[in-house]
């Protein structure tokens, strides 16, 4: 959970990659909204008031044999520690990354880095394949490959959509939910998910989770609680930055 | 104790209690008849030497006063505020069977507040005694933690605090609201226990960034857990999880942590709609419902499932918030929440109650009554069922004993675990109780642990 100043809200973004010798933790955002635009102009040298992690349950690894990783856009980040985690772990990892654009492609050599193969695609054609990331996706589970695990992480549509399509395969799935949270240590149940019928906290019960048990809708409209505001505070602020620019 | 008019509060963040002034601290500081009983010390969880300090009072020494009451609580400007003293030592006054108890409460948040605005009349404090070389680990900085650190770090120990928010206070920053107990109090309160030495280091979650044992095993001699009792409970009826429905832990933190009642200058929204049901009838739930109001609702209401006698909030709390204009919907009891089928609450569906026999905790059982169902429109519920602990510490702590509602399992009188050097107080080990209640086991806890590294048990 990151908080850029006094004032600011509490966010949880994930912890790409850590270097202990050199005592840094990566992390990449997209600029989004207020706090992440904030975050996007701060200089090498700046500092941010509050970071703590690292929360959640780890990702478990294990040999599956195959293993499917799927990043939506700037998910890379979340999915590059699990994919090279999988490697390592003796699977074979095919890596499908996926973006609106060429712009949005980020990571795609590091990605395939710690990849048996990777499938790049762009809705608009712009770069890698033309489509979805459940295109290639299907196709390798329509090969009759055997896919031990499928990882899903990006946009809760996007997750929703490639647990759609890997359930009638019977894969097991996970995806990495993303509800709003405020603290992130289980204290006050903004992060409440619904899976397999259960509501569960995703900031201690999860991120991970069988993405084909998770309640998506019940997901989309809890994200969309403070769209309002969401867009007040970017009015605000882009007003402000107007009268000092 | 002068107050804001009801209309006019209900509308802001300031202080509702507007505190004595000199004339009246002295007027009521010499109702005391310094009794040579002293009933009331023993009344107090922290045992203040309160005949002395009203003493000091009436006779105008305030710095001497300050002296008192910190020689045995740390945080007298939050319990001056919070402390339910009609059940703790005013209520064994020698007066209270005569007029009226004498106001220890008002008179004690009167010298903390005096002390706030006074620093430069306050003689240095006494000298720390040499540093013992002995190193403890307090995880949680709520009321217990902070108390537990100053003990120790006035015995010469090092005490380092472990925070997992980014600010320091616990519930005391979190949960208690704005109004009851401002916030710059509490830094305040902090900035004393850090000055008698102890570390504070905050965004550290135990369990997770370091465990217990890791803490041990990297060099401190004793560990507290303070944790307190910060994980939700929830009604776990259909229709729950709909947009607007709160816990109040989470409502409570927008608001009094992240100031969400200052949104958009400050960046954590809250959702507040017109018609706000808050279920639950303790301290917690009266919080809950005046946040409310002064975040704008149109209507607020209390929904009890039993009757007004039995509200465990301290009468004070209940009194302000029925003149604050609060509704309150006794014997009643949610049984399903309903959305509009786009993802928000829209009402919820309630069941009339009637008291029966006792039930475990003493009090009258609530008994539904069938075919009483009737519908609330609401746009907002907050939960405030009360809360227990955070399953964390007990998750990753190895040989802690716990029980089944999830709480430590402590020595009552030392505040020792099961676990070698491991001491817990507070309501890790009681589930959720009060500020000062937290504190008293907080010095027990303290007292132990300095006996322990002074290798005297």
């Amino acid at each position: 959970m990151l908080t850029k100043d006094e004032k600011g809200e509490r966010i949880p973004l994930t912890i790409a990659d850590s270097d202990a010798k050199a005592g840094t933790v990566t992390i990449v955002f997209m600029e989004v909204g207020k706090t992440t635009r904030e975050l996007g102009l701060l200089q090498t040298g700046d500092s941010i008031m509050s970071l703590t992690g690292p929360l959640g349950l780890p990702t478990h690894i294990e040999n599956y044999g195959t293993v499917v990783c799927v990043a939506g856009g700037f998910a890379v980040a979340p999915v590059m520690p699990i994919a090279r985690a999988m490697k390592q772990a003796g699977n074979k990892v095919i890596s499908i990354l996926g973006a609106r654009n060429k712009e949005l492609i980020f990571w795609e050599d590091e990605l395939r880095s710690v990849s048996d193969k990777l499938i790049v695609t762009t809705d608009d054609g712009t770069y890698g394949r033309k489509g979805l990331v459940t295109e290639p996706l299907k196709e390798i589970l329509e090969s009759g490959e055997k896919i031990g695990l499928v990882v899903a992480i990006g946009p809760s549509i996007m997750m929703k959509f490639c647990a759609k399509t890997t359930q009638p395969f019977g894969v097991k799935t996970i995806v990495s939910l993303n509800p709003v949270m405020v603290d992130g240590t289980g204290m006050c149940g903004c992060c409440r998910v619904v899976v397999g019928g259960q509501t569960k906290f995703a900031c201690v019960d999860g991120p991970d989770f069988d993405a084909h048990q998770v309640d998506w809708d019940l997901l989309a409209a809890r994200q969309r609680t403070y769209l309002e505001e969401e867009k007040q505070a970017m009015e605000n602020w882009q007003c402000q930055c107007g009268k000092h620019s | 104790m002068p107050r804001q008019e009801a209309v006019a509060r209900a509308k802001n963040f300031k202080e509702v209690a507007l505190g004595y002034t000199p004339a009246m601290a002295a007027e009521e500081a010499g109702r005391c008849i310094q009794c040579p009983k002293r009933p009331c010390v023993a009344g107090c969880p922290v045992n203040i030497d309160i005949p002395e300090f009203i003493k000091a009072v009436r006779d105008g020494k305030m710095a001497e006063a300050v002296t008192v009451l910190k020689k045995t609580n740390a945080l007298p400007g939050v319990c001056g505020r919070v402390c339910p003293q009609e059940s703790q030592c005013e209520a064994q006054c020698t007066l209270l069977k005569q007029k009226a108890p004498v106001a220890i409460g008002r008179l004690e948040r009167y010298v903390a507040d005096w002390e706030r605005e006074n620093k430069a009349a306050m003689p240095p404090g006494a000298a720390l005694p040499p540093p013992t070389g002995k190193k403890v680990a307090v995880i949680g900085s709520g009321p217990s933690g902070l108390t537990v650190a100053a003990e120790l770090a006035k015995k010469g120990h090092a005490v380092s605090i472990f925070e997992a928010l980014h600010v320091g206070g616990g519930v005391l920053m979190y949960g208690i609201p704005e109004f009851r107990l401002p916030k710059e109090i509490v830094q305040n309160e902090i900035n004393f226990v850090k000055s008698l030495g102890a570390e504070l280091v905050l965004d550290a979650v135990i369990g997770k960034c370091d465990t217990i044992d890791e803490l041990l095993a990297g060099g401190y001699d004793a560990v507290f857990l303070g944790t307190g009792a910060g994980l939700p409970m929830f009604l776990n009826i259909p229709g729950e999880n709909a947009n607007g429905i709160y816990s109040a832990n989470e409502w409570l933190t927008r608001t009094n942590l992240m100031k969400a009642y200052l949104f958009p200058n400050y960046d954590t929204p809250l959702k507040v709609g017109k018609k706000v049901a808050v279920i639950g009838g303790g301290n917690v739930a009266m919080d809950a419902a005046r946040c409310a109001l002064r975040l704008g609702a149109a209507e607020v209401y209390i929904v009890y499932r039993r009757s007004e006698a039995e509200l465990p909030a301290r009468k004070e709390e209940v009194e302000n918030a029925m003149e604050e204009g609060i509704i309150f919907k006794f014997l009643t009891n949610p049984t399903k929440f309903l959305g509009d089928g786009k993802g928000w609450v829209t009402g919820m569906e309630c069941i009339q109650m009637e008291l029966g026999e006792p039930d475990a905790s003493g009090r009258r059982r609530p008994i539904a009554k069938a075919g009483s169902e009737f519908v609330m429109n609401i746009d907002t519920a907050v939960v405030a069922l009360g809360t227990t602990p955070n399953p964390l510490i007990a998750a990753t702590t190895i040989g802690l004993k716990t029980t089944g509602h999830g709480t430590v399992v402590a020595d009552e009188t030392t505040g020792k675990t099961v676990k070698d050097k491991v001491w817990a107080g507070g309501d890790i080990v009681t589930g959720a109780a009060t500020v000062i209640s937290a504190m008293g086991a907080g010095k027990r806890a303290a007292a132990d642990i300095d006996k322990y590294l002074m290798g005297k048990k």
